[in-house]
């Protein structure tokens, strides 16, 4: 009885997720059994795709982390210049800002009409730059990824033990030298991983590639089920993605969680280490042009969209109805994937620390984990595509597409609000399991009196986080939007896609605003103030 | 050899201010609580971190401004004194070049100094094939080749076993003895340093708050807070 009870909340939120991704790869499979898989996987059009998806992820990958090693490096060594703290925390932007708002900051600043071109024409030289097509995905997934490997090399270099830095300074190395005997070491244990993130990120770009990408033969394979499933409506070209994508991505997750390990977790030095390479006047311009272009990759879009988004004419469009209507259909997607998410997530959560704790089986918590993140792997594109063709025969699938939206979100949402809630939730298990049960505390009663107190926080911050993401989300809600049931990241979309470029500022505006209020008032309103963790 | 006037240093909320002077060739035994600023006087000296105020004289220079590679000094940490993807002879190696270029002679001299510290033949090895006190062996032939006249120990051996660590004092009093070395070791315990003649310095806040030998110490504790300290 009372391990039935311990398990249910978890085996709750299995059922759910299986219901859902098990439904979605039916349906899928479902139209799969009358498709030739071998003669489509042979498809000149189909490896196209395939080729394309891998040699951008390739190349966004390795120059997000070329560029980033001299902006962390220079970083490490100038450990006092002013801004700095702020730079780190603007580095942080581009992983939370909606990917949609960003690409249209980028357009803003390196489009036909931006301010880049604008430059170029004065100086009175023929060139342009052309944003779309592989050069402007590129620069996209460097905007987006480049601050990411940054702050991920800046903990590897975290790791290095202050000794190795009192050392250099002992033995009188110069900059070169420890670059090479004592950074290098470390970059060949964290640089792979941080390179295999970021692959894939970019392997499963969606709107960045669908925006940038210019056509047909630049996309990716989650570009490629949309243009399928939306425009041509072959189903059989659409399960050949489907399966390529789950296959390639369990491979690269595979290899990846290899590699991710090597990632440590230590953060920040105790204080800043004494280097010896700090004088030379090479170095001092090295780190300078580094900074500066870290600085201006992630301030230029973000000043473009805050620049146009506040311009004065742009701000008649606010008054428009169906801006606000996307806006209030976007809040009540974004709350109920983030309370779907927790929701789920907590399930488990609760489960798992049951079994990893109680019953000490670490290993079946793990377990749990990992297929919670499972989405990782089943990509949110196939579960909208296979949702959309199971339920496509017996309803309106754009009438409830809302539906699907919010569920494929929470699933989104999933491993980072595991993520966030499973550490602190085992350590509350782990120190006051004994106490609680030796004073009859149980049930309800114990997630009031010691759980909700002690895991507000991160369970604020998680909610604050999924609700945010499925807010500026662009993704599913591609396949299922329409003119009724518009989003605030789709209504952006549309904007752009009709260059209607002052109108998508304004909506860009107010989609990053509301993305931030709702996370600080999620965040400060569970998570309460001055609640520290005992 | 080693002159500290009046040194200050600012370290979060604690003002530390040093005055001592060690002899050349003089052995000194730093203990205290921790916490006390062992450390950070090793610290000061070696040039790791810089003094507020005062003046560190080491060998009749003044030291203000001088970086640690071109101080008279070289320091052994706790741990961390290798890099762990270097062999142990190219570690040894770093202390004659930090780049590794190393004559046919030099590597005659890292041999030679393995071979003082017992160590001889092990120069192919990586340092995770070593125990930790042979780990710290390869330290101690660094700083040989290095041939700096002050040897500065910070808990050195602090990691290793009792018996161990009785070797490993043994070896760095012989390196004293032989090379005329003036040798600073911060140490949790004066009780290690039971077998060797020499000063005993303790610290408390910050500060030198008396000196003396390390047999007097033992014997008859002269501040009632080192008594208590050493129970």
């Amino acid at each position: 009885m009372a391990l039935a009870f311990r398990l249910l909340p978890g085996v709750l939120s299995a059922l759910v997720l299986a219901l859902v991704i098990g439904g979605a790869l039916g349906g899928v499979l479902s139209v799969a059994g009358h498709i030739d898989m071998a003669a489509l996987l042979g498809d000149a059009y189909v490896l196209g795709i395939l080729r394309f998806t891998v040699w951008q992820a390739f190349l966004s990958a390795a120059l997000s982390v070329v560029l980033a090693i001299p902006v962390a490096r220079a970083l490490v060594r100038r450990q006092r210049f002013p801004g700095r703290a702020l730079l780190i925390r603007l580095l942080g932007l581009p992983m939370v800002i909606p990917t949609i708002v960003g690409v249209l900051g980028l357009v803003a600043v390196y489009g036909r009409s931006g301010a880049i071109n604008d430059l170029l024409a004065m100086a009175g030289t023929g060139a342009r730059l052309d944003i779309y097509g592989l050069g402007g995905i590129l620069i996209a997934h460097v905007f987006f990824n480049m601050p990411f490997a940054t702050r991920l090399l800046l903990q590897g270099w975290a790791g290095i033990p202050g000794e190795s830095f009192r050392l250099a300074s002992q033995l009188g190395m110069t900059g070169g030298q420890i670059f090479r005997l004592i950074e290098w070491p470390m970059l060949r244990q964290i640089a792979p991983g941080v390179a295999g993130l970021v692959f894939l990120i970019c392997f499963t770009s969606f709107s960045i590639v669908l925006v940038l990408g210019g056509g047909p033969p630049n996309a990716t394979l989650e570009v490629a089920i949309y243009q399928a499933l939306r425009f041509d409506f072959d189903l059989a070209r659409v399960v050949a993605f489907g399966v390529l994508q789950v296959g390639l991505c369990a491979l690269i997750v595979g290899a990846g969680h290899r590699l991710a390990r090597s990632v440590p977790v230590e953060l920040g030095l105790a204080r800043d280490m004494p280097r010896p390479d700090l004088a030379a006047p090479a170095g001092r311009i090295g780190d300078a042009a580094a900074i500066a272009f870290a600085a201006l990759m992630v301030l230029l879009p973000l000043a473009a969209i805050v620049a146009s988004g506040v311009s004065g004419d742009a701000w008649g469009a606010a008054t428009r109805a169906p801006l606000w209507f996307a806006a209030l259909r976007s809040l009540a997607v974004g709350l109920c994937a983030g309370l779907l998410s927790c929701l789920i997530g907590a399930g488990l959560v609760l489960t798992a620390r049951e079994l990893g704790v109680r019953y000490r089986r670490p290993g079946l918590a793990t377990a749990i984990e990992l297929g919670g993140s499972l989405i990782l792997v089943v990509p949110p594109f196939v579960i909208g595509a296979g949702l959309f063709i199971l339920v496509q025969p017996v309803a309106d699938v754009f009438a409830i597409g809302l539906v699907f939206v919010v569920i494929v979100n929470a699933l989104m949402g999933l491993p980072f609000a595991l993520r966030i809630l499973m550490p602190p939730a085992m350590e509350v298990h782990e120190r006051h399991l004994r106490l609680a049960d030796g004073l009859g505390i149980t049930g309800l009663t114990r997630l009031r009196l010691v759980d909700w107190p002690l895991l507000r926080r991160p369970l604020g911050l998680a909610l604050a986080l999924t609700t945010a993401l499925s807010l500026g989300d662009f993704g599913v809600i591609a396949l299922f939007g329409t003119r009724h049931n518009q989003t605030l990241p789709y209504l952006l979309y549309q904007q752009m896609g009709s260059y209607r470029m002052a109108d998508a500022a304004t909506t860009a505006l107010i989609l990053v605003g509301l993305c931030l209020a709702l996370f600080i008032v999620i965040e400060r309103g569970i998570g309460g103030r001055g609640h520290d963790r005992a | 050899m080693i002159a500290l006037e009046d040194v200050t240093f600012r370290y979060e909320d604690m003002v530390m201010r040093f005055a001592l002077a060690i002899g050349e060739g003089e052995l000194a035994v730093v203990f205290g609580p921790s916490g006390a600023g062992k450390t950070t006087l090793l610290n000061l000296i070696a040039g790791f971190d810089r003094p507020d105020g005062g003046r560190i004289v080491i060998d009749g220079r003044d030291m203000a401004g001088v970086p640690p590679a071109e101080r008279p000094v070289t320091t052994l940490f706790q741990e961390h004194n290798l890099f762990a993807h270097l062999s142990v002879e190219q570690n040894v190696g770093l202390g004659i070049h930090p780049g590794l270029k190393l004559s046919a002679g030099d590597r005659e001299r890292v041999a030679s100094a393995l071979e003082e510290v017992g160590l001889g033949g092990f120069g192919k090895r990586l340092p995770n094939q070593l125990s930790g006190g042979e780990r710290q062996r390869v330290a101690l032939a660094r700083s040989i080749v290095r041939d700096r006249p002050v040897l500065l120990l910070d808990e050195p051996f602090a990691a290793l076993g009792p018996a161990q660590r009785r070797r490993m004092t043994a070896l760095v009093e012989r390196l004293r003895a032989d090379r005329g070395l003036t040798v600073m070791m911060v140490s949790h315990q004066l009780e290690e340093a039971r077998e060797l003649t020499g000063r005993a310095v303790f610290v408390q806040d910050g500060t030198v708050l008396c000196e003396g030998t390390i047999r007097e110490f033992l014997a008859a504790p002269p501040l009632p807070e080192i008594a208590d300290y050493l129970g």
